[in-house]
């Protein structure tokens, strides 16, 4: 809702990818308020939005899934791309919605990030399919992880240019770097994994709809936790490269998620492993055999598995993996979501920049904290059983 | 007479192409140890069974293939059509964009209906180039959504269409540790419509070929190649003409219906296991000999175990020698249990195949009380030596080997069931709680029907 972020694509080196005539924007903004976003350019853009989306589907063989990327904290993303997310629900119903959701981190400087943060929630509860949270402290640490390794300055230990999980390198010539760039690409990277079996052979497809069908047991739980590994490789020979295995135990580790999450220590509910490049199916299963001992699954799903194998490795790698966990390790990010919002409800601060927005009430604000807090219970039920033991469920007797 | 295939899915059209390339092969190998004479009515049989000619003189395979996304089918086209030797109709594939999702109720539900008429019409159109029609080998796996949801609708609607024709489904079943998360449900769906409609089930396990590969065939980094190619390698063993009893004509005209009628003599016990031995890497033949009567011997006793490869077979387990009381239902180590069957069949190939000795496996204490083992035991035999292994056997087994993974996937099933994981992913296509209660209910009496076959 504001022109300079679009208006820099459209000159820069993919402005040719971009249809120009598939682009909506405005002046002034959201000013970082959901209601804004949500309410006053919701209803403003609504038919434009939904003229281009026909457009766009108009031109698919077969459409399958949208992909709505946005952060919670901000009023456009936030509150114009929930907005966008119940139109979707309406005008295609059939075609699945992946959310990636940029949530802000704990030294974020918006102000009323809390507020837009739980009113975007409430809609991604009701109206996503599947919701890959992010955040950028979490994008922040590997970057750092992997400039240490870029600057270490270890004899001979240097990373092979077009394959850092951060760079793009690989498809266009080098320009002038912005700081969100770095992190951005590995969410990028994250995407482009998602859907390699999709554009790739393999011995074992994986299409977007089988992540939601395998992935979310229960119609509420759909936060999928991210991982990405190997994020660079090495460019000198003699040095061996990464076993394949420290990949798989590299992809569980809470350095390697891309949001502040600790799934090896958390409930399991399902987990899927895309794998890429040059891996057989007895190396996936070789690792799961490994791995599966230290991990807790929930009982109902104790080997709860979705594995795919595409033959086309991203660029510059031999071979890359893309983990989703769907595990209670999202809770704390809610949990402390719903405690920064509460600061700022208890003394109603800035709480008129959204009440006077035609059509807000103070209602929302209640139902979006109870839609957050059920979740967090279903969470917290789950969380539980942990370390009960499986229960013997009796089978049906047959009369012989 | 003459098999049509229906490959589906993914796995379908993967292990398809292996099947049909190994057949191919194996009819045009040169070391066939047989006369020019014979091998020439080999070839010629397993070419009627699978094949068929087009005026390009290249032979076309006598399949279908159906799958809910592009990749895979234009994939397999390309690899068959590059060999040069063989290839599929131009014609014979059915695709569509979106996959099934993984989902049984999507294949079944909604796929199934829609797709009915332009599936159909192409099996039909395979059937037309037949002179005679032996029936349909549909091969499937029952983990995804494709080859379990829509493969159980289509053998439902042959049934219908071609209720005289028989149908064998090959089934695959996954691995145990998950490569779906819902592929105990997916399993426990197509088994119980499968039961109900089909003739035969023809069964592997992922998690069996897996160790064969890495144990017998020293398989390094296995792949599904590999996989395939065992799997295929013992569909061949099965499949490829014997002689005829009756003589008159050399090689057996009805492979499907000398099946069925020496294995499933009861509608109620439709799961066949197979086992092929001797099997290794090519390294590994050029070192080793056989003996008829040591390979019969591992057989037996695999069959006897319930061992799924000759590597580890478990010698302790005996049939009670004839005038002693028999073992109690349950033998004291759950180890020592003695495989029940209720059919077997034994089809041996390649050199001095006459020589063989197959007495060991009409012992009545391997079969149950309800038939006798001159009617539940059979041996099909061929000079003709199967893909360069000199001596070759197989066991098409329809026993109690299957029960306990079948258990297995139920209990699993159940388990995420009685917590109503994943649930509204299949009924939001129609289908209700019921649905699977009924195939919950189906599977537990073959479970317990096998169970019983003890004496």
């Amino acid at each position: 809702m504001e022109e300079g972020v679009v208006n820099e694509i459209l000159q820069g080196p993919l402005r040719d990818v971009f249809d120009s005539k598939q682009l909506i924007t405005d002046i002034s903004g959201s000013g970082n308020n959901w209601a804004v976003g949500h309410k006053v350019f919701g209803s403003l853009y609504r038919e434009q939005i939904l003229e281009k989306l026909r457009k766009s589907a108009e031109h698919c063989d077969c459409l399958q899934c949208f992909f709505v990327i946005h952060s919670m904290g901000g009023g456009t993303g936030s509150g114009l791309g929930t907005f966008l997310l119940k139109v979707l629900e309406d005008e295609f119903p059939e075609v699945y919605r992946f959310v990636t959701a940029v949530y802000p981190s704990s030294e974020d400087d918006v102000i009323t990030s809390p507020y837009n943060s739980m009113l975007a929630m409430k809609e991604l509860n009701e109206h996503a399919d599947c919701v890959l949270p992010i955040d950028n402290q979490s994008l922040f640490d590997i970057i750092s992880k992997i400039d240490l390794v870029v600057n270490s300055g270890k004899l001979g230990t240097t990373v092979k240019p077009k394959s850092l999980v951060t760079s793009n390198m690989g498809a266009v010539t080098k320009r002038h770097k912005k700081p969100f760039d770095a992190m951005n690409n590995i969410v990028a990277n994250l995407l482009l994994s998602l859907t390699s079996s999709a554009r790739f052979e393999g011995s074992l497809n994986m299409d977007l709809n089988e992540i939601s069908m395998n992935l979310v047991p229960f119609p509420q739980l759909h936060y999928l936790v991210s991982s990405l590994t190997p994020l660079y490789t090495l460019a000198d020979v003699n040095i061996p490269p990464r076993r394949l295995d420290q990949m798989f135990s590299d992809a569980f580790s809470k350095d390697h998620q891309l949001m502040q999450a600790d799934p090896r220590h958390s409930l399991y509910l399902a987990c899927a492993l895309i794998v890429r490049g040059d891996v057989q199916i007895s190396d996936l299963r070789r690792n799961i055999e490994r791995l599966k001992p230290a991990l807790q699954f929930v009982s109902w799903n104790q080997e709860g598995w979705k594995t795919s194998l595409c033959s086309v490795p991203p660029v510059g790698h031999s071979h890359s993996l893309l983990a989703l966990a769907n595990n209670t390790c999202v809770k704390p990010t809610f949990m402390e979501l719903r405690e920064r919002f509460m600061r700022l409800y208890k003394k109603k601060a800035h709480l008129h920049h959204y009440l006077q927005v035609d059509g807000m009430e103070e209602s929302a604000f209640a139902e979006a904290v109870s839609s957050l807090s059920a979740l967090i219970q279903e969470y917290n039920e789950l969380d539980a059983t942990k370390s009960m033991p499986v229960p013997d469920v009796p089978r049906l007797s047959v009369a012989m | 007479m003459s098999i049509v295939t229906v490959q589906l899915g993914q796995c379908g059209n993967q292990i398809g192409f292996e099947v049909f390339d190994a057949l191919f092969r194996d009819s045009h190998c040169s070391q066939g140890l047989c006369s020019k004479r014979e091998n020439e009515a080999y070839q010629a049989s397993c070419k009627e069974r699978f094949f068929r000619e087009e005026e390009s003189g290249v032979p076309v395979a006598r399949a279908v293939l159906v799958d809910m996304e592009p990749k895979v089918i234009n994939q397999t086209l390309s690899k068959a059509g590059q060999s040069g030797r063989w290839k599929y109709g131009q014609h014979a594939c059915f695709c569509q964009r979106q996959g099934s999702g993984n989902n049984w109720a999507y294949g079944y539900s909604v796929h199934g209906p829609k797709h009915e008429e332009s599936i159909m019409n192409l099996i039909q159109k395979e059937v037309e180039k037949c002179d005679s029609l032996s029936g349909f080998f549909i091969i499937m796996s029952m983990a995804g959504g494709t080859g379990s949801g829509l493969g159980a609708f289509i053998t439902q609607k042959l049934q219908d269409q071609y209720s005289s024709s028989l149908k064998m489904n090959q089934i695959i079943w996954p691995y145990g540790t998950g490569e779906v998360i819902v592929q105990n449900y997916n399993s426990i769906l197509t088994l119980s419509h499968l039961y109900r409609s089909s003739d035969a089930l023809l069964i592997h396990e992922n998690d069996a070929v897996h160790k064969i590969c890495a144990k017998q065939m020293n398989i390094k980094q296995i792949s599904f190649r590999d996989l395939n190619q065992v799997l295929a390698h013992q569909l061949g063993s099965v499949f490829q003409p014997t002689y005829s009893e009756d003589g008159s004509f050399p090689y057996r005209r009805d492979p499907l219906g000398d099946l069925m009628e020496h294995l499933v003599p009861h509608p109620e016990f439709k799961m066949l296991g197979v086992r092929n031995i001797p099997q290794m890497s090519e390294n590994s033949l050029a070192y080793s000999t056989f003996t008829w009567a040591g390979l019969l011997k591992h057989l037996r006793q695999m069959l006897i175990s319930g061992a799924k490869m000759e590597e580890g077979i478990n010698w302790q387990v005996r049939p009670p020698l004839s005038g002693l009381p028999p073992l109690g239902k349950m033998s004291v180590h759950k180890d020592l249990h003695l495989n029940t069957s209720v059919a077997n069949l034994v089809i041996l190939r390649g050199k001095d195949v006459q020589s063989a000795d197959v007495e060991g496996f009409k012992d009545p204490a391997l079969y149950t009380s309800w038939l006798e083992p001159v009617h539940a035991f059979s041996m099909w035999k061929t000079q003709r030596a199967f893909d360069k292994y000199e001596k070759s056997a197989a066991l098409v087994s329809n026993s109690q080997l299957l029960v306990k993974p079948l258990d297995m996937i139920v209990g699993k099933a159940w388990n995420m069931f009685a917590s109503k994981a994943y649930i509204h992913q299949y009924t939001r296509f129609g289908m209700e709680e019921e649905d699977f209660l009924d195939s919950f209910t189906l599977l537990e009496q073959v479970v317990a029907s096998y169970g019983s076959l003890g004496p």
